[in-house]
């Protein structure tokens, strides 16, 4: 029984999504600084290109070039986010065409993946390992591999400089890990949930309409950032299927930026700072999903 | 009477273990019918084949006459109640009791009635509002009962429904359905592991074992005709005293000889004779009917006491009352009622029945 999403103000503790403070640590004083230098260090080398990025992306397009670089004595601007949204810039499509393409392919994977995943855990099919080991092994083989083959089925389909092409595609790539990651939280509501409302006299659908689907809105949520973030990120096909500056996604877009005689690095900084923006907030929105999901099996019955 | 549930043949297999083998039930309309066995009988998968929840190899379910092995559960308006109660953990207690009304679209008048009558039946009024997760095991075993009991289905099914509550909340919830019962007059199925549920509520048992029916009839004809030596074992606490013999005129075996009260033998037969510890007592009346042995253990319960007794190195428990005092190596005499004893053949392990 999936009761971590259970009525508000019923606090449970020590269930996924929610943490409990550890209890207070005394004697380790020692230990516990050179954890904090460790992590000092970590956390800086982690954080070094992200600030230098915002940074770049708010100096002066002087200051960028400027030698001893300016740290911290610069004066900041927003024009180079400014030019990421004028009219005439050159990555603003772009990021239309990210969201139209990430959010398409994930409705998609999830709308057929959900289903699927649902009959991959509640029936008895044949070969059903098999089966599940081939759509798992769809996720075996790096991307760049399959790019010249749907290269030229899409040159054929017309699908090139498309954004249902590239829908098509991350559509695909992400069905396999929608099956696998929703029959994993599926396996965890029990069957007997929906045979109780077959009894009641529901049919099969609506048995898994009423009862199983609100249990699975945590993992469906979890299923889709993830489906999202792929989509959002993806490189490889982008940049092989399409050239049309109208229709490639803020990725290749931004890439695009790179490789003229004069290179604006200040308003490559700000796409990039724009282009991450959107996953990270998301992220943290169904942070509390995602949790769920990560810890997996750990769902109490 | 009429048959509410009848079960035709039916066989089920996962993967290559044989849950049922050609199965057959007739389960009467308005009765108290217990499904009675070990755990991996095959209870549970007859009642889900009887429900629609699992689909037979062979044979065929009726309601009411009428074939139902391909309708869906839906279509065959049974009620169910589970042993984990599969209450809607994202539904009140109150939507999980209305929800086979719902799925027969009710007016909201007429949920209300119903939901009000049931909440009235189970004295739940306190609980609707809650959810599942806020709910005991008892409290939601009520809630269960009341999703069946708040529409008029064909036939109430029941799997181990009391199996998860504790000893005293068990004792007070049997009573609860045998009133029930009474009070609707509709059948029930009820599956259990538990001899004593069966016995106290039943109208009528069958006992399955490795996925065939073993014997049916009313509790006190099983208990005190079982049709074979597993069923006498299986049937009653302690279990059935069971001495090696060899029958003929006189039963005999190591140590011990009594006279036959009528089975029907010939030649010297190789059988068992079976006594249950109640029908045993260590205050002898008649010398021609009683085993001679030594005590090998007391076990004082309260309302009574057991005393195991080695006779001719085998060893039998007689119920004794709570008084009763004997030491360990205590030689002993137990008088037998000759009207309650069983044989069983040594091979067949059938019962052997009187002249």
């Amino acid at each position: 029984m999936a009761t971590h999403i259970q009525p508000e103000g019923l606090a449970d503790k020590g269930i996924a999504g929610e943490t409990v403070a550890p209890p207070p640590r005394k004697e380790r004083k020692l230990g516990s600084g050179i954890e904090i230098v460790l992590l000092a260090i970590f956390m800086v080398v982690m954080l070094f290109p992200v600030v230098w990025m915002l940074e770049t992306a708010l100096k002066d397009t002087r200051d960028i070039y400027a030698v001893p670089a300016k740290v911290i004595s610069f004066t900041p601007t927003l024009d180079h986010f400014k030019n990421v949204f004028s009219s005439d810039s050159p990555v603003f499509q772009g990021f239309i065409n990210s969201v139209i393409v990430a959010g398409f392919s994930t409705l998609i994977a999830t709308v057929l993946g959900v289903p699927a995943a649902w009959a991959y855990s509640r029936f008895a099919l044949k070969a059903k390992k098999d089966q599940l080991f081939f759509i798992l092994s769809t996720r075996f083989m790096p991307p760049v591999v399959v790019v010249i083959p749907v290269f030229l089925m899409f040159r054929d389909l017309n699908l090139l400089d498309t954004l249902p092409g590239l829908i098509l595609v991350y559509s695909a790539f992400n069905l396999p890990f929608t099956i696998w990651m929703m029959k994993g939280f599926i396996d965890e509501v029990p069957a007997e949930y929906e045979e109780a409302a077959m009894l009641d006299g529901f049919s099969r659908f609506e048995a898994f309409w009423r009862v199983t689907m609100p249990l699975l809105i945590p993992g469906i949520a979890a299923t889709a950032v993830f489906a999202l973030i792929f989509s959002w990120n993806e490189f490889v096909f982008s940049i092989f299927l399409i050239t049309d500056p109208d229709t490639r996604t803020a990725p290749s877009a931004i890439a695009g930026l790179i490789g003229g005689t004069t290179i604006d690095w200040g308003l490559v900084a700000a796409s990039a700072m724009t282009f991450a923006v959107p996953v990270l907030v998301f992220a943290f929105l169904v942070r509390k999903h995602l949790v769920a999901g990560v810890t997996l099996g750990a769902v109490r019955r | 009477m009429t048959s509410a549930i009848v079960a035709e043949g039916i066989s089920k297999t996962f993967g290559d273990v044989e849950a049922l083998k050609s199965l057959e039930l007739d389960i009467p309309e308005g009765s108290f019918f217990v499904l009675l066995g070990p755990s991996g009988a095959g209870k549970t998968t007859t009642l889900r084949v009887l429900a629609g929840l699992e689909k037979p190899d062979t044979g065929r379910v009726l309601l009411n006459g009428i074939d139902a092995t391909k309708a869906t559960p839906a279509e065959r308006d049974l009620a169910m109640v589970f042993q984990s109660y599969a209450l809607y953990p994202k539904q009140t207690a109150a939507q999980n009791i209305t929800s086979p009304l719902r799925a027969r679209k009710l007016p909201k008048s007429e949920v209300d009635a119903q939901l009000k009558r049931v909440s009235e039946l189970l004295h739940i009024e306190e609980l609707l509002n809650r959810y599942p997760a806020q709910m005991s095991g008892g409290q939601m075993q009520r809630i269960a009962l009341g999703r069946a009991l708040v529409r008029d289905p064909r036939a109430f099914l029941m799997d181990e429904p009391l199996t998860n509550l504790d000893l005293k909340l068990r004792v007070e919830m049997r009573t609860e359905l045998t009133r029930i019962h009474r009070s609707l007059g509709r059948t029930f199925l009820y599956v259990t592991n538990d001899q004593v549920e069966a016995m106290s509520m039943a109208d009528k048992v069958a006992v399955l074992r490795e996925g065939t029916v073993q014997q049916v009839g009313a509790p006190t004809e099983i208990y005190d005709g079982p049709a074979n030596r597993w069923v006498a074992t299986f049937m009653g606490s302690p279990r059935m005293n069971m001495l090696d013999c060899t029958a003929n005129g006189r039963l005999e075996g190591e140590g011990w000889s009594l006279p036959n009260p009528g089975f029907g033998v010939s030649g010297d037969h190789r059988a068992v004779f079976g006594v249950r510890s109640e029908d045993l007592s260590l205050e002898v009346r008649d010398e021609a009917t009683a085993l001679e042995g030594t005590v090998y253990a007391v076990e004082p319960l309260g309302d009574r006491t057991l005393v195991d007794v080695e006779v001719g190195g085998q060893r039998i428990v007689i119920k004794a009352p709570p008084t009763a005092t004997y030491k360990v190596g205590e030689p002993v005499r137990a008088a037998v009622d000759m009207e309650r004893v069983h044989l069983f053949d040594a091979e067949s392990e059938q019962a052997i029945t009187r002249r």
